[in-house]
């Protein structure tokens, strides 16, 4: 089949306004959820390693929960489901009054998902740390907060960088699901421009070389990262 | 003079004993016609909530005037490459459609879809089936009468839609403040309305009566405003298919021209209380053309 | 939207049903053609052959910089152009996720391939095997076994993303409750009941990785 190309549809203002408009929205869902991701991902990590079977128990049905089911079904729970099920002003709220109701949908949604494969990842890292050294610490008199503010969370925090990498790209990635809610990401803005120029293969490279540029930058920040954070002679897992 | 006519007779006799069946085989029709003929299967293309045009049933089977009339058009194309054909329905929503025609998935997109010059650059369309216009579906208490009430509110417009682009431009030339939410397809738009995360959803004027049947509340909502733009609708074909294209054409006038289309139309229209428009009525009559 | 109406999954159950039957289809056939690609990418890289392992890193590094929904629409439209005819949209999401879904597995079997003892491979040079002999019965089969967990734990990732179909239309069982949800005004009830489903295969797979993790282990 014969394909009309045009590539300089992707330089008109009204296109490379969207393609830009698009990119912005993308960084934006994926750094606000990244932090949701990094906070409570941590806290929940922590918490399936506490002595406290109470904590671990949840935290442990945290994870199996927000990992077991697909990214999408959550998002469109918290967008269409959960101001259904809110009292009649809250729903209102979540809806209406609530800024940017697509965004800080998605971001929620993106945030806590991505916060369950945190906190394996943190839980992993806390459990790599050899059992001599708390015990160490614990015969020193520290209690458990000490054990983890001193032992714990420097050693394992430095030693899941390089995984955290791949996650912190997977969010980047992830957040192309908010085009689901009506959020017009890069991938959305992308299939728009294809749909409006008919010039699809033109859009959906000029998305694609994006992505592949978000990730080039991601990995070069954590790799510098990661060299900071490294703990000479301790060679850690492979990621 | 009478030698050839002769002949002629023979080849007409030929043809009636039945030996055209025979002679006709799959690799004597080009394009989506072979494919059909190949295949034995023609693939149509449907909406999933364009009632009631084309939209899923209580038992999720698509149904609807443009499902209707397509059926005819599967009927031609059987007596044309003389066998039964199976028909595969394909789900399309505004996004996909043109894409998918254009790229030979589906063979015949029965649904809702404007005739316009822009789409005549990737598809072909049959005569014109039914004539509307882009309006606005609002509560009726929302205080909403016309495009230029819509300053400070919100509205779901259906990605991809010629409404999309007509509400956008009316917003635009008020120079109106008002927040758009992109929707995948008219369900989700009227969804949006009743749960009240809208104020108002925008689209062809008839599917917007269509939506109000449907609706668990239909006293609630109402249809307001101009007509923001004109929206003549058209099965679509594949470009460059001019065989194909003209089994549909032949299927249609054959519709408009015995008077079915008035049952056809009235199956599908009248529960909503929408009677013909004289301009449909004169497309119909246009489509009429003699054999 | 009143109270919870489990008549509403009830009616539906068949459709519902549908569109399970087609996402653990998708999910099967993508896991195999996934491995089958991902296994050919894993072998090209580590070939030593300069120019194909190249290609095979520029591949799966670069599907894995970019979201699956991407890769959807590009396979879903832009395949059926190329190839000048129509495959479907249940082969063409189908090709999609193998094309997709291979990057990874390409990962999991490269690391499954070099957990394979150097000696191993040496013994079988000295026996006088060639290359896909020595693939073919002493590497490939150690790999797969080292590293079944892990692709059943990917085959459970697969599965979740195969709800993705969503954006194209094809009747999965996201898209199917997604139906339900909409036309008949039930959000509440069929996007939990979508998760709920999604969560107790997804749940069930998990717990068996972690059997036949212990199992391997002993």
């Amino acid at each position: 089949m014969n394909y009309n190309w045009n590539w300089s549809v992707l330089f008109e203002p009204e296109y490379f306004g969207w393609l830009l408009s698009g990119l912005g929205w993308t960084i934006s869902v994926a750094l606000c959820a990244w932090v949701i991701a990094l906070v409570v991902g941590s806290l929940v990590g922590v918490g399936r390693t506490l002595p406290n079977k109470f904590i671990s128990t949840i935290c442990t049905a945290y994870v199996e929960l927000f990992r077991n089911i697909p990214l999408l079904v959550q998002m469109f729970i918290w967008y269409f489901a959960v101001p259904e099920m809110l009292p009649e002003d809250a729903g209102r709220w979540m809806k209406r009054e609530m800024p940017q109701p697509e965004f800080v949908t998605a971001v929620v949604a993106l945030g806590l998902y991505t916060a369950s494969r945190v906190a394996e990842q943190v839980r992993a890292g806390i459990e790599t740390v050899p059992k001599g050294l708390s015990a160490a610490a614990t015969a020193q008199g520290m209690t458990v907060a000490q054990v983890y503010r001193h032992v714990f969370l420097p050693i394992s925090f430095r030693l899941i960088v390089p995984p955290m990498t791949s996650e912190f790209l997977t969010v980047f990635k992830n957040s192309s699901l908010a085009l689901t809610i009506g959020l017009l990401e890069l991938t959305a803005q992308s299939q728009q421009i294809a749909e409006y120029t008919f010039q699809s293969f033109e859009a959906y490279t000029a998305a694609t070389v994006i992505y592949v540029l978000i990730a080039l930058t991601a990995t070069i920040i954590m790799t510098i990262l990661e060299r900071y954070t490294r703990i000479p002679g301790y060679v850690g897992k492979e990621g | 003079m009478t030698f050839t006519r002769t002949r002629h007779l023979l080849a007409a006799a030929a043809l009636a004993m039945g030996f055209a069946p025979a002679v006709l085989h799959a690799q004597d029709f080009t394009g989506t016609l072979g494919k059909i003929a190949e295949n034995g299967e023609i693939v149509i293309g449907h909406r999933e909530s364009s009632v009631p045009f084309s939209y899923l049933n209580a038992q999720q089977q698509p149904e609807g005037y443009s499902i209707d009339l397509c059926m005819k058009i599967v009927e031609e194309v059987e007596k044309t490459i003389g066998k039964d054909v199976e028909v595969r329905y394909v789900p399309v929503n505004p996004k996909t459609r043109i894409a998918l025609m254009a790229n030979g998935t589906i063979d015949l997109e029965c649904g809702s879809t404007t005739n316009n010059l822009t789409r005549q650059q990737q598809v072909e369309y049959l005569p014109v089936t039914f004539v509307t216009g882009t309006k606005i579906l609002t509560r009726k208490d929302s205080g909403i009468s016309s495009v230029a009430d819509l300053d400070g509110k919100s509205i779901a417009l259906a990605q991809g839609t010629t409404n999309e682009r007509a509400v956008k431009a009316a917003v635009e030339e008020l120079g109106l403040d008002v927040k758009i939410l992109p929707v995948r397809d008219h369900a989700e738009g009227m969804l949006s309305l009743e749960t009240d995360r809208v104020d108002a959803y925008s689209t062809d004027h008839i599917l917007l009566f269509g939506l109000i049947a449907k609706s668990k509340t239909p006293d609630d909502f109402a249809v307001v405003g101009d007509f923001l733009s004109f929206d003549p609708y058209a099965l679509m074909v594949r470009r460059d298919d001019s065989a194909f294209e003209l089994v549909g054409k032949i299927a249609l006038a054959n519709v408009f021209r015995s008077g079915e289309i008035d049952a056809i139309y009235a199956k599908w229209f009248d529960p909503l209380g929408v009677p013909a428009d004289p301009l449909l009525k004169s497309a119909f009559q246009l489509g009429a053309l003699p054999e | 939207m009143g109270d919870f109406d489990f008549g509403v999954i009830l009616n539906n159950l068949p459709f519902l049903w549908q569109g399970l039957q087609l996402s653990l289809l998708l999910t099967f056939l993508a896991v195999l053609g996934g491995i089958a690609l991902g296994t050919l990418l894993a072998l090209a890289r580590l070939s030593g052959i300069k120019p194909l392992a190249l290609v095979a890193a520029a591949y799966v590094n670069l599907i894995r910089s970019v979201p699956l929904i991407l890769v959807i629409f590009w396979f879903y439209f832009l395949v059926p152009l190329a190839l000048g005819r129509p495959i479907g949209g249940f082969y063409s999401a189908l090709i999609a996720f193998v094309m997709f879904e291979a990057a990874y597995y390409s990962e999991i079997m490269r690391a499954g391939i070099q957990s394979v003892k150097k000696g191993q491979v040496h013994a079988g040079q000295a026996t006088g095997l060639g290359y896909w002999q020595i693939q073919r019965y002493i590497v490939l089969p150690q790999a797969f076994r080292n590293m079944i967990p892990i692709l059943v734990t990917q085959g459970i990732i697969l599965f979740q993303d195969t709800s993705l179909v969503f954006v194209v239309s094809l009747r999965d069982l996201m898209t199917a409750s997604s139906i339900v949800a909409r036309t008949e005004g039930r959000l509440v009830e069929m996007y939990l009941f979508a998760a709920l489903v999604y969560f107790v295969i997804c749940f069930a797979g998990s717990l068996f990785v972690r059997r036949l993790q212990t199992r391997m282990a002993t």
